[in-house]
Formats: C-alpha cells, sequence, structure tokens
C-alpha cells in the first residue's frame, strides 16, 4: 500500500521540552472528532463533547481513570456504537458513513482479544481476514504467517484458541489486527496481561510501525509505556477531554503550573548551597543528606525567573561543591495524576 | 520479529474484486459445518429414520397388527415402508419436519449473531469490516445452507435404512397409480426440497431473535419455544382463522407431491406463506441490526 509520507511526529521525545508548543496542527488529522458524545441508555454521558485531534504519524497516547469513556470513544471511531452527537472523522473520511473504505485500512484491538474457541490460531486469523472484503485472499496464508511471526506466535499457532492463556490471546488479537499494512492502529490496553518480554515487542512493535509511517492511537493505563513509546498524548476524566498535545508538552504544562519546576541540586555543601539558593529567592527548601531542593521562583510570584546558569555560577562562586544541578521534569505520572486527582474510586 | 516485511507484502495496490466478498461466506460455511454442535444436530437428525425404520420392522416382525394406518400427512406412509423402504423417507421427514429440522434450524439461526456478540468476535468482524448488512446475508444464508444439508441428512439416512431393512420396488402413489422406482427417487428428492423451502420461515424468525440479543443460548431457546407454541396454537380449533397465516400450517402439504398429477395449491400457499416470513422477519433483522450499537 503506498503510504503518504509520514509527517514527522513534532515535538517527539527527544526534542527539547516546548520545542513546539505553537506548532499548528497537521493539515490532515487521521482522527478528528467534534463535540463528539456518547450517552448509553440510562441517560448518564460516558463520553461528552470530546474534540480530539490525533496527528498523522503520531503514536498517540489516551490515557484516563476506569470508566473515563475511552472504549466508548473507540467504538465510537470504529463505528461499532452511534454518537449521541457530535461528529468524527479517521482518515479524512466520517464514521460511521465512510466504514467499508476506511476500516481496511485500520487495525484494531478493542477491549482486548476475542477468539473463536474452537478454532485453532491460525483459522482464527484466516475467519478475520475472510471477513475483510478488500483483503486478497491469494495472500491470506502468507500475511496470515507473517502476522503469526510477528507476535512471536508463529509455535503456538495451530493449538485451538481456547487453550491460550491470556497473553497469547492478546497477542493474537495482535496478529489480527496486522494482517495487513495499515495506516492507522488502534490499540485499546494492547500489553494488557503481556509477559516483561512481550510488553518489550510490543512496545519494539509499536516504534517500528510508527517508523514505516503507521499512526498508532493507542489506550494505556500504564504510563511508563506512555511515556516510552507515544510523541503525543490526551487526557480523558468523566468523559471529558482535559488536555492533549505532545507528551513533552504536557509534562511542561504541569512544571509551569508549579512555578518554574523543582530545583534539585546535589552537593556535599548542602546548608551553603540552601543559603545561596535563599539568596537568590528560591523557595520551600528542603535539606536531605546532600540534596537541597527548592522551587524557582516564577512569573507568577511577579518575579523574573533566574536563569539557570547564573544560579549555578552563583552556587560555584561562593564555594559550593556542586556534584548534580538541574530542574526536574513531572513525569507523565505527576501530570496524570494532577489532572485527574489522586481519587482511587471509579467516578459512578 | 521480521522487519518491516508487512509493509511490502501489500505494496501492491488493493483493488477489491466482487468476489473477494464471498470470502466470508465460505469462511462461515466451513466454520458452521466443522462446528461439533452442527455435527451432532446431524447426527440427530440422521439418527431419527434410523429409530423410526428399526421401530417399523420390529413390528412387522411381531405379526403385523395393522396398526399406524390413515391419519393426515406422515402416518400415511408408514403402513407402506415394509412392501417399499422409499417410503421411509417420507415417512421420515414428516416425523421431523414438525420438531427435530425447525428446533435444529432454531439452534443454527438463534446462534448466528447473538453467539458472536456474546464472544465479543462481532466487533472484530465489523471492524474487518464485513459490513453489517452482507454478514446478516451470510449468517442467513448459511442457515439456508443447514436447511438443506439438514434435510438431506435425514432424506438419506432414511433411504440408507430403508434400502436395508426393507425391499425396494415401484412406488405406489396417494392417487394410486404407480410409477418406477427411479422416478419415486425422484419425488423423494423433491419432497426434501420442499421440505428444505418450509424452513425458510423458521431460518428468518431465529436470525431475527438472534440481532436482539447478545446471548445465543435466549435466541436460540426463544426461536424453539415460539416454535412450539406455534405448533400448539396451529392445532386449536378455536383459531381456525388466524392458522392460515401460521408458518407451520401448511408443512405438509409436501405430500402432495406424491399426487398424480401434482396438487400445487398448498404447496404453493406454502411456499409463499415462507418468503413473505423470510421478508417480514429478515427486513427486521436488518433494520434492528443495521442500527444496534455493538457494545459486547
Ligand atoms: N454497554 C454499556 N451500557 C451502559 N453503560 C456503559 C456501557 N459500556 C460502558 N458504559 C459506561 O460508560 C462509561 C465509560 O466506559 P468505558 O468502557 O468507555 O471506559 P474506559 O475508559 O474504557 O475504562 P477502562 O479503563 O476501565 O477500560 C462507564 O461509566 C461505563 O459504566
Ligand atoms: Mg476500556
Amino acid at each position: 500500500m503506498p503510504q503518504p509520507p509520514a509527517t514527522r511526529p513534532d515535538g517527539a521525545r527527544a526534542s527539547a521540552p516546548g520545542a513546539g508548543p505553537a506548532s499548528p496542527p497537521p493539515a490532515d488529522p487521521v482522527i478528528e472528532t467534534r463535540g463528539l458524545t456518547k450517552a448509553y441508555r440510562g441517560g448518564q454521558l460516558a463520553v461528552d463533547g470530546l474534540d480530539l485531534v490525533v496527528p498523522r504519524g503520531s503514536v498517540f497516547g489516551f490515557l484516563g481513570p476506569n470508566g473515563c469513556g475511552k472504549t466508548t470513544t473507540i467504538r465510537m471511531l470504529m463505528g461499532l456504537i452511534d454518537a449521541t452527537a457530535g461528529s468524527a472523522r479517521v482518515l479524512g473520511s466520517p464514521m460511521p458513513a465512510a466504514g467499508r473504505r476506511v476500516l481496511p485500512k485500520v487495525g484494531a484491538l478493542i477491549e482486548g482479544p476475542a477468539l473463536y474457541g474452537f478454532l485453532s490460531g491460525r483459522d482464527n486469523l484466516r475467519r478475520f481476514d475472510a471477513a475483510d472484503p478488500a483483503a486478497d485472499p491469494r495472500t491470506r496464508e502468507r500475511r496470515v504467517d507473517q502476522a503469526l511471526q510477528r507476535v512471536g506466535l508463529a509455535a503456538a499457532a495451530g493449538k485451538k484458541a481456547r487453550a491460550y492463556s491470556l497473553g497469547m490471546k492478546q497477542r493474537l488479537g495482535l496478529a489480527a489486527a496486522l494482517l495487513q499494512p495499515r495506516e492507522l492502529l488502534v490499540l485499546d490496553e494492547p500489553t494488557n496481561g503481556l509477559d516483561p518480554q512481550g510488553m518489550r515487542e510490543i512496545r519494539a512493535l509499536v516504534r517500528e510501525l510508527a517508523a514505516d509511517g503507521t499512526t498508532v492511537f493507542l489506550s494505556s493505563h500504564l504510563l511508563d509505556e506512555i511515556e516510552q513509546v507515544c510523541t503525543h498524548a490526551a487526557v480523558m476524566a468523566r468523559g471529558r477531554l482535559i488536555t492533549q498535545g505532545t507528551v513533552a508538552d504536557l509534562s511542561a504544562t504541569v512544571l509551569d503550573t508549579r512555578a518554574s519546576g523543582r530545583l534539585t541540586v546535589t552537593t556535599p555543601d548542602p546548608a551553603d548551597a540552601a543559603r545561596v539558593l535563599k539568596e537568590h529567592g528560591v523557595t520551600e527548601l528542603q535539606l536531605t543528606d546532600d540534596r537541597v531542593t527548592g522551587d524557582l521562583p516564577g512569573a507568577a510570584d511577579g518575579q523574573v525567573p533566574p536563569d539557570l546558569a547564573d544560579l549555578n555560577a552563583a552556587l560555584v562562586h561562593a564555594g559550593v561543591r556542586v556534584r548534580a544541578f538541574g530542574t526536574e521534569r513531572a513525569s507523565l505520572e505527576d501530570v496524570f495524576v494532577q489532572l485527574t486527582g489522586e481519587g482511587f474510586d471509579v467516578a459512578g | 520479529m521480521s522487519q518491516a516485511e508487512l509493509s511490502q507484502a501489500g505494496a501492491a495496490p488493493r483493488s477489491p474484486r466482487p468476489l473477494w466478498s464471498l470470502g466470508l461466506l465460505r469462511s462461515e460455511i466451513t466454520m458452521t459445518f466443522r462446528r461439533w454442535r452442527t455435527l451432532a444436530l446431524l447426527a440427530v437428525l440422521a439418527g431419527v429414520p434410523v429409530l423410526v425404520g428399526v421401530a417399523v420392522r420390529i413390528e412387522t416382525g411381531r405379526g403385523r397388527s395393522g396398526g399406524g394406518g390413515g391419519g393426515e400427512g406422515g402416518p400415511a406412509f408408514i403402513s407402506q415402508v415394509t412392501n417399499n423402504g422409499v417410503f421411509l423417507v417420507f415417512t421420515s421427514l414428516a416425523v421431523t419436519l414438525p420438531f427435530f429440522l425447525p428446533m435444529a434450524i432454531g439452534v443454527i439461526a438463534g446462534d448466528s449473531i447473538a453467539g458472536e456478540a456474546h464472544g465479543g468476535t462481532l466487533r472484530y468482524l465489523l471492524v474487518a469490516p464485513a459490513g453489517r448488512t452482507r454478514l446478516l446475508l451470510v449468517k442467513y444464508a448459511t442457515t439456508l445452507t443447514f436447511c438443506l444439508v439438514g434435510t438431506l441428512t435425514v432424506a438419506l439416512s432414511a433411504l440408507a435404512t430403508g434400502a436395508l431393512l426393507f425391499p425396494l420396488g415401484e412406488v405406489t402413489l396417494l392417487s394410486g397409480t404407480s410409477i418406477p422406482l427411479a422416478e419415486g427417487l425422484l419425488r423423494a428428492l423433491a419432497i426434501a426440497g420442499a421440505v428444505a423451502l418450509s424452513l425458510v420461515g423458521v431460518a428468518a424468525i431465529g436470525l431475527f431473535l438472534s440481532t436482539l440479543t447478545t446471548s445465543g443460548i435466549a435466541a436460540m431457546a426463544t426461536t424453539v419455544g415460539l416454535l412450539i407454541t406455534v405448533q400448539i396454537l396451529d392445532t386449536l380449533p378455536q383459531l381456525e382463522t388466524i392458522q392460515p397465516y401460521l408458518f407451520p400450517h401448511y408443512w405438509l402439504s409436501f405430500a402432495d407431491l406424491l399426487r398424480d398429477p401434482v396438487y400445487w395449491d398448498q404447496l404453493a400457499k406454502n411456499f409463499g406463506l415462507q418468503a413473505v416470513y423470510a421478508a417480514v422477519f429478515g427486513t427486521a433483522a436488518w433494520a434492528r441490526f443495521t442500527t444496534r450499537d455493538i457494545t459486547a
């Protein structure tokens, strides 16, 4: 399949934080929703006015606590359920109207795998492939074999799917999504039930697919995982979209709300360091063994934030021996907890 | 993991051919007839003629007591079985048509959509994308295939049993004339066809019920329950006015194929009624399935 030239994800994690906060969204998003809303029977809004934009070529992490509406959103995008209000476009065409045209280019894993227990793994793939009217039966066997190899199931392909373990089922579900070269992969919690090797392989696979130009839309609770593979992320809570953007931007946003971030200095002279830092307006100082941490004065306090280089020079100038110096970047977990709250209970 | 081989595999532009659409039908039929459940149903259907044949054989061995003569439809043939094994085909179809055959259809049709929904495989078929209308048509076509295979299973098992236990020979029709064995076998085939067509209506009802739930068992049980209820209603004299609209009402009309000349009146009514049921419940199934939220 001729792949459109992949626009390289702007603001990939490797680039400096805040590299592209103002960059406009790419012209042709792979997924775009406007006010997408779903009320299940019973009336409560499972998804509430979602405006999601997934840029082409991105690896897009879709985050949110249990029951916040991630799977519901994915079901609407795939045309499995009708939206109560709003619209969704996938690969530039409206869903569910253009499903016949769009879906052959989309591989999906939705709320876990579902297999025919009485068929072997290979026969399951043959069946799902036969269901796609755009799949060439002449290449079916080869594509099935490749998909099985790609998820490491080649040896267990002849076994009845009912005898598969959770992770094996998950792998087979992934294989079904990989039966064709896809423009978009939608993966709802793809590493659920996988062993550490399996998770690593999936991450490698996602990177490999992304390098080939496939856009990957992936929901997960594993923030580490999202942080490791995703270029972009969106956070949902209680059916609403709280924020979306590049992973780097999201972390930077949270740093901003905490003034300019937390400064950490590692030194054998913590007391002296604390004194110098205090003179330069650093607040909330904390000393632990050889570490001094504190909040940099930010614009919020009406002060000009000091240049970190000047601060370091001042420390050294005052005879403080500095082993390490820098601001801590917020982890995605910090972002997540800050945005969705600490509470453990699922919203009713 | 193979490096990027997959993207090359599809390098040739994909231009779907209309014939590829038949892949799903083939997959569905193969899958249905490879399931243990289907094979068990067919085994039951094949067993009925054997039981009937053996029972008749034992009965005659004890000295014929002249029992079982007369009555409508089925039992009319049973007295003939000892003279001619071909009549076991007619007898067996008459015995299985009121219950065994439609029950088996109810199981296959009831499970068709609901079973996929229950297992969650429905969502993967739909994102493949199988297409809702196409999937429904495939499911109905497979059920109809099962109607034909089920009926032929009964007929062939009956013919084999009849040939083993009884003499074969000229067939005396209900109107008294005799026809050669070969023509009698052709009539048997025609009757099997008529019986299979009689099941088109129940198949559509089962398919519709199957689109209503996500439990295959519930859809199967409802279809079979409905079948029994309607069969009972069809026998109550108080309901004579509505009985011509009940789907099993003309089922036993297939016996008219054993007359010379064939009486087409009731047969035509039967086929017309089945077509109406197929159209009504097929449309209802389509309307329901194409708008339904797939949340399972
Ligand atoms: N079939 C349904 N009928 C009624 N309500 C539903 C249905 N499916 C989901 N919901 C409700 O919709 C809301 C969102 O559910 P959804 O499955 O989209 O959550 P999720 O974000 O995927 O959660 P998780 O992280 O646990 O997978 C929940 O409040 C849930 O109770
Ligand atoms: Mg979910």
